[in-house]
C-alpha cells in the first residue's frame, strides 16, 4: 500500500532537486524510454532505509561528476506502480529490486545496481560505484 | 546499511547467502537470525543436482542481478547452516 504523499515527497525532492526527472506515470516512463540517447540513469526510488542512506545521497554525488549521464530519471517503486511496472519491463529478466539503479547506453542496458549492492554500501559506496560505470561505459564503444 | 530495526540484528534487511552442509544455498532478505535458525524473506533456493546453472554461476548471476524471490518466508534451520554472508560482499 503507498505511503502517505506527504512522508514521500521529501524522498522524491532528494533526487528531483539535483535535477532528476520524476516519472509518475507509465507515458512518463515511456516518453522519457525512447527519448533518451547516450548515457542515461534510471533510479528506481524507495522508501526503505537503504535509499534513505546510501541511494539517493549516492546518486546525488555521483551526478557532480564531469562524466555522470546527460539524462536522469527516477520512478518511486511501492507509490507510482505503472510507472515502476513500465520501467521494470523494460529489464524484465532482473529480478526487481527497490532501490535500484539502471544505466543505459543509447537503447540498451548496461549496468545494472540491485538493492543488495546498495543495501552493504554507503552513499560515497554507491557513488564510486557509479562514477566508475560511468567512466567506462563512456569509454567503452557501444555494440553495433 | 540494512534498515532500522537494530533489535532484529546487523544482517536485519540484508540480502544474504546461506550455504548449508547439503546441496542447497539460499539467497533471500534476511528478517533475523534466531536459535531456529535463519530466517529469510522472499527467498531462492539453489539445489546442486547436475540440472540448471552450477553453483559457481548461480552466485555469479545472483551477485550480478538478484534472484527472484519466490519463497516468501523460510527458515533455514540453525544446524544445517555452515556459513551466512551478504550477497553484496560477493
Amino acid at each position: 500500500m503507498p505511503y502517505s504523499p506527504l512522508l514521500v515527497k521529501p524522498m522524491r525532492e532528494e533526487l528531483t532537486s539535483a535535477g532528476v526527472e520524476e516519472l509518475r506515470t507509465a507515458e512518463d516512463v515511456e516518453r522519457w524510454m525512447e527519448a533518451r540517447k547516450g548515457l542515461s540513469m534510471l533510479v528506481i526510488n524507495s522508501v526503505c532505509g537503504c535509499a534513505a542512506g546510501a541511494a539517493r545521497p549516492g546518486v546525488r554525488m555521483a551526478l557532480e561528476d564531469d562524466e555522470a549521464p546527460e539524462s536522469v530519471a527516477t520512478v518511486f517503486a511501492g507509490q507510482d506502480v505503472e510507472a515502476t511496472a513500465e520501467a521494470r519491463s523494460r529489464f524484465s529478466d532482473i529480478p526487481p529490486s527497490s532501490p535500484s539503479i539502471a544505466l543505459f547506453r543509447d537503447q540498451e542496458l548496461v549496468y545494472f545496481v540491485p538493492r543488495h549492492r546498495i543495501e552493504t554500501k554507503d552513499a560515497e559506496g554507491v557513488a564510486v560505484d557509479l562514477r566508475q560505470a560511468f567512466e567506462r561505459f563512456r569509454a567503452e564503444p557501444a555494440a553495433s | 546499511m540494512g534498515t532500522f530495526h537494530r533489535d532484529k540484528g546487523d544482517l536485519h534487511g540484508i540480502t544474504v547467502v546461506v550455504e548449508t552442509e547439503g546441496p542447497e544455498l539460499y539467497v533471500g532478505r534476511c528478517d533475523e537470525v534466531t536459535d531456529e535458525g535463519v530466517i529469510l524473506l522472499d527467498a531462492d533456493v539453489h539445489r546442486e543436482d547436475g540440472e540448471g546453472p552450477d553453483r559457481e554461476e548461480y552466485l555469479d548471476r545472483a551477485s550480478r542481478f538478484g534472484v527472484w524471490g519466490k519463497i516468501r518466508r523460510l527458515v533455514v534451520a540453525r544446524d544445517r547452516v555452515s556459513s551466512i554472508r551478504p550477497l553484496g560482499d560477493l
